[in-house]
Order: C-alpha cells, then structure tokens, then sequence
C-alpha cells in the first residue's frame, strides 16, 4: 500500500463529496432532523397526569411539597393513599401513570442530601409520562438550596420499563442510530457508484490495490462521522441538556471506533450490490435489524434470547452500551472494554471480506 | 525486444453462460505496430481488449502481453499498459485537471516533474483553455482528448484503446488518429477497436473479428488485394428493382446502394457482362463496370454481413 495512492483517493472522494450538494446536506441535515424528530416528539409538556399520593412522613414539609407538586398541574392528584400495595393495584389497573412516594424519613432524607427524599414512581412503557417525570424531577425542594448533595432529591423510579426513554436516553442512541444511517448507506453505493460510471473498470486497469481502493473510500466519511457525532451532542446539549457524565475523549474514541465499524459494513454491502440501488436496499436490510434488536427500541435485557444473540453480531447493540455508559452513567471504556472489542473485530472481519472479494476483475 | 510479440494470444476464448464472446482467437502484434480491431458490435473486441489488459480471465487460452504471462502477471502488467475503456471512464464531477493530477498519483509518477508533464500533456492535447472545466461537460471530441492524456500519462508501451471515436464528429476523430499516430511514432504499440472503415484502412494491420471469431488478419492493403472475389459497379434507371432481383442472383455476396448506382460484390466466377446480359433478361437494362476494392468489400466478404453500422454499442460495457 502507498500512502500518495491512498491519499489521492481520499482527495479525491472528498472533492467528489464537496461538489455533491445534496449529500453533502444530508450530512447535515439527517442529524438535526432526527434529533429534532425524537426529541421533540419525546419533550412533549403534558398536564393533568392521574397520581396517587403516598404520603408516609405526613408533615408540615411534606404536604407543602405535595400541594407544590399539585399546583404545578403536572400531576393530578386524584388519590392518597396509604400503602405502596395500592399503588401497585393503582398503576397495574392503569388507573394512575404516577405516584408520588414520602418515605417516614423524609425529612431525615432532605436535611442529609445523601438519598432522594421524593420517590415518583411512573409508568415507563408510557414515553410521555417519561417525559413528564423527567419535569418533576426537577422540581425544588423545599430547604435545599446551597446544598452540596451527591443525589437528586427527587428520584424517578421506573416502573415495568427498567430503561428510562427520555431524551436524555434517546440522544446517546440516536447517536448511533444516524452514523448507522448515513455512514452505511453512503459506503454502500460508493464502490457501486464507480462501477456503474465505469471508473472501477479503469482503475483496476491502474496498479492501485485493492486496500488502496477500500480504504481511500472509507477514509473521508470517518471525518464526516465524527462531524455528526458532534452536531447530535451539540444540539442534543442545547436544545434537551442531554449531559455526557463521562469522559469526553473516550466518547469520542467510541464513536471513532463505531463509525469504522460502520463503514466497514458499508463497504463491505457495496462489494455485493451490483447496482446502486441494490447496495440501498441491502443498507436498509441491515438497518432494520439494528435498530428493532439493539437495545435503542427495546430494552436488550427483555428480549427473547435468540433476538439476544442476534444482537450481539450487531455494531449498534455494542455502541448503545458504550454511548450510554460514557454518557450516562460516567462509565469509562476500561469497563466497556468487550463492546469496544467486539466493534474492533466486527471492522476487522468486514474490511478482509471487502478486500478479499475486490479483485482487480471485471468477472 | 524487436523480434519478441508485444502481444501474443493462442486459442483465446472468452464464455459468458451461453455465449461465446471469443472463440479461439490467434493474435500476434509486433512492436510500433497501430493494430486495428475491426467488427460489428457484440463480435468480441470489447472482451478481447479486457483480457489482453487482465480485467477477464479466459475460458480458454494463453495470453503473453508486453512479456507477463496473463492473468497470473497482470499487476506488473499494469505498469507499462494504457487502456482506455470504450465508454468515459474518468470522473465527471472531476475538473480536468484534478481527473489528470489524480492518474499521476494512481501510477505513482514522481511529485518531482510532475507540473512539467501534466502541462506537457495538456497542451499537446488542447486541454490548457478547459483545465478547471468539470469533465461531465466536455463535449464528446475533448473527453477523448482527456481519456487519452489519463491514459498516456505514465507513457505506457502499449496502449489498448476501445472504439475510442465512437462518440466523435468526423473533425475531432481525425484530430484523434493524428494523435494516435504520433504516439506509434514515438514508439508506443497500439491495439484499436473500430468499426469504421475509414479508420481501419489506417491501421498498419488489422484483424477483422465477427461473432468472436478472426475472420481475417492481415495489412489493410493485402486484404484488398487478396479479396476473394471481384466488386463491380452496376448503373440503372431502377436500383431497387435491380438490389432485389441481384440479391437473389447465385454469385453475388453483397449489394448496396450507393446514391443512385449500385454496388456489387460478387465471386470471382461473375464477370461484368455476364450481370448486365442478367440484368437486361430480367427486364433492368444496366452498364456494369469493374470498381476497386475497398475495406468494406473485405469485411463484407470475411464476415458475408453487411458493414457495421456506426452507433453507440448495446451490450454491457
Ligand atoms: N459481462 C458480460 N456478461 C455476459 N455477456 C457479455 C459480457 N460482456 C460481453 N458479453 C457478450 O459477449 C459478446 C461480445 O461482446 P463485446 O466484447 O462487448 O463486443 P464488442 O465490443 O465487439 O461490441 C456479446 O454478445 C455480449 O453480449
Ligand atoms: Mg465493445
């Protein structure tokens, strides 16, 4: 391999890129739409939720906090009651969406800051309540200002969906959802590309090698990836306070790692394809899989073991754990180190494949 | 190197399923020579260029280009070889001048020299006013011009070009050939495909090709002298009458029309009086005379079709 070749062809598929302006725009443009699309369908300010109240330190605090989260007409507080028992019946007869939980220590709770003194407890295959809850948790408690505290006062427990869907959950994902989009597709018909303009036949005519050739595609579009990735946390920060716990670099070294992967895959499909249209539908063939089985519809963890095994062959499903535990769970990649590896050999595997099968033949 | 074959092919044969592209060709072309590859669309030449330049394998057949021994040596191969496909294979949304900067970094030429060479390329081939011009929006004549600079740009020996006029008017494809004669003057062996006569009557040597098979091979001026066969003008008040009626007449090969006379290839056995005493029995009183031999005569008598009618090529390229 030369490294002038493969420049050469980098260069040029930039240029390429640069003067296809709908592409180009696509780039762009799919990004912000989806995030827009998720996040704002997600965001939606509900009102009147039905409640049950269980208020178990019944104090003069705790009812100022209820009344509180009454007037803020998130909630409606239809019922109180006094076991948890009943607010299992409540939420399981889908009578309530919500329940607001007091513990007896309540106070205790809110002086020491070291555990949540206000428990809502949601129902989480309901993404607008989600949402909703999301609203309360951020609702001032009385007396904690100026507190340092390691917990929020306010905890969100899911009930029946273990996976939280708000945006915050769904950016970190919808990160991987859009390389996965754009970044196979736009690989997948670039060989074709060339070999349905006739410009394969005159490369392979050429001493360039096949590694030159392959790589030169993918190359560009790793820039282009990384772009992506950084208009989703841009916007994703601006518009939803989508946070990023961990480290930043890691992040980043995650979605490098993915968006190889990703491309890999792309390039890979357009070995097969013989024409553009097909690499467009064998890209849609395997988008489906990844975004129905990865864990960014469904939770991994409640799928059926095949689906499980299934996933587990599929980039996204490895870039969901790191995206999510770097963002949100400040993991680093010394815990996440399988996913990283299984995305490195995924890469590995798709880019042997593409330059076994790329001979320098027409037949 | 003077007596050695710049190409040689013994019992070349190309299948494709049910088809036979190329069938058991036996081709030898010498050093310096302009070889040309003359045949009807669908006879094989487009597949005989792609494994003379290692893009096919053979079915069948050996093939020794430039000394590499095909398909096993073909990446060497491609080192010394121009092949320029038959329909534009450079990048469209390139300018002419990235199309040519990015050949010369695919064939590895020296950074050293290099504006020397694209410039020395680009005035030679009348692409100095359009070198920031987008390929895709050259005319037909200037993307020849820019397929050929591409294509010599590593000064290859042999230059394998395919129907490379087809899309041309008439000036630029003379403009073309002067080109092309100027490389075989410097020293470079080219392989054309064509299918006009006038082109092919230039070539040094030619191979006429019909349904994958060589129908004949020889200098342009030996096949005419060797036609089997005699051509003969025919002159009458009614040349369709007269085309129908000799159609059917035993010795004649061919007829066509040329403006209001006709134009006979018949064997050697049909002398001109004889067709003009069946002419005038048959009611078609006629003079026929003696014409020359063309090219046309040749190919009409190797392959007994009539000549390939010039138009953009229908099978996959
Ligand atoms: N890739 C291919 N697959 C199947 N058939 C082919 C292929 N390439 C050429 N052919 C067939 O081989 C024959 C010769 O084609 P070709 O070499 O392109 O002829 P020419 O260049 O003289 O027009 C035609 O019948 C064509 O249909
Ligand atoms: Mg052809």
């Amino acid at each position: 391999m030369k490294t002038h070749r493969l420049l050469a062809i980098v260069v040029k598929e930039l240029r390429q890129l640069r003067r296809d302006r709908l592409t180009f725009a696509m780039i762009i443009g799919i990004p912000v739409m989806q995030l827009m699309l998720f996040g704002y369908a997600i965001n939606l300010d509900v009102r009147g939720l039905d409640a049950a109240v269980l208020d178990q330190a019944d104090t003069a605090r705790s009812r100022e906090v209820i009344d509180g989260l009454g007037a803020s007409q998130v909630l409606d507080l239809r019922y109180h009651v006094t076991t948890p028992r009943a607010i299992d019946a409540l939420l399981r007869e889908g009578r309530i969406s919500v329940a607001v939980v007091l513990p007896r220590d309540f106070e205790t709770r809110l002086e020491r800051g070291d555990r949540a003194a206000l428990q809502l407890v949601v129902d989480g295959s309901d993404q607008v309540v989600q949402a909703a809850a999301r609203q309360l948790a951020r609702f001032p408690l009385p007396d904690t200002a100026g507190w340092t505290r390691r917990v929020a006062p306010i905890e969100v427990v899911n009930f029946y969906n273990p996976e939280r869907r708000a945006p915050v959950n769904t950016v970190p994902g919808l990160i991987g959802v859009i390389l996965t989009m754009t970044l196979v597709l736009f690989t997948a018909i670039a060989l074709v590309r060339e070999r349905e303009n006739g410009n394969l036949e005159m490369l392979i005519a050429t001493p360039v090698s096949p590694w030159e050739l392959t790589l030169g595609k993918v190359l560009p579009f790793v820039a282009i990836g990384l772009v992506q990735v950084s208009v989703v946390l841009l916007l994703g920060k601006g518009l939803f306070a989508v946070p990023v716990r961990g480290s930043l670099g890691e992040l980043y070294l995650a979605a490098l790692v993915f968006i190889l992967a990703s491309l890999a895959l792309g390039i890979f499909l357009s070995t097969l394809a013989r024409s553009q249209f097909q690499a467009m539908q064998l890209a849609f063939f395997t988008f489906l899989p990844q975004i129905m089985l990865s864990g960014f519809m469904f939770p991994y963890a409640g799928m059926p073991r095949p689906a499980q095994w299934l996933a587990e062959l599929l980039p996204l499903t490895h870039f969901l754990r790191l995206v999510r535990g770097i963002m949100l769970r400040d993991a680093g990649l010394a815990d996440l180190w399988p996913s990283l590896a299984a995305l490195g050999v995924f890469t590995g595997l798709m880019l042997g494949l593409t330059v076994s099968r790329l001979r320098k033949r027409l037949d | 190197m003077t007596s050695e074959p710049v190409i040689r092919t013994r019992g070349l044969s190309k299948r494709f399923g049910d088809t036979l592209a190329v069938d058991d060709l036996s081709l030898t072309v010498t050093r310096g020579e302009v070889y040309g590859f003359l045949g009807p669309n669908g006879s094989g030449k487009s597949t005989t260029l792609r494994m003379l330049c290692g893009l096919l394998t053979p079915s069948a057949g050996n093939i020794t280009v430039l000394g590499c021994e095909l398909p096993r040596e073909a990446e060497r191969l491609k080192r010394r070889l121009g092949y320029m496909t038959q329909s534009f294979s450079l990048y469209r949304d390139l300018t002419v001048l990235e199309n040519l900067r990015f050949l010369a970094a695919i064939h590895d030429l020296p950074a050293r020299g290099l504006g020397r060479r694209l410039h020395d390329l680009m005035s030679r081939y009348r692409l100095d006013a359009l070198r920031d011009r987008l390929a895709g929006t050259l005319s037909g004549g200037q993307k020849q011009r820019l397929a050929l600079a591409a294509t010599v740009m590593h000064t290859p020996d042999l230059l394998l070009l395919d129907e490379p006029t087809s899309a041309v008017d008439p000036q630029s494809r003379r403009d073309f050939w002067e080109a092309l004669f100027e490389l075989a003057d410097a020293g470079t062996t080219l392989l054309v495909s064509t299918h006009y006569m006038d082109e092919a009557e230039r070539c040094t040597r030619l191979a006429i090709l019909d349904q994958g098979r060589l129908a004949a091979d020889d200098s342009p001026r030996a096949l005419m002298d060797a036609l089997p066969g005699r051509a003969l003008r025919v002159e009458t008040g009614r040349p369709r009458r007269a085309h129908q009626y000799l159609a059917t007449h035993p010795g004649v090969i061919a007829v066509a029309q040329i403006g209001l006379g006709l134009r006979v290839l018949a064997t050697d056995r049909v002398t001109p009086d004889e067709l003009a005493a069946a002419l005038t029995a048959a009611g078609l009183a006629a003079r026929v005379s003696a014409d020359h031999a063309t090219l046309e005569d040749v190919f009409v008598a190797a392959t007994r079709r009539s000549p390939p009618e010039p138009g953009p090529d229908p099978t996959p390229s």
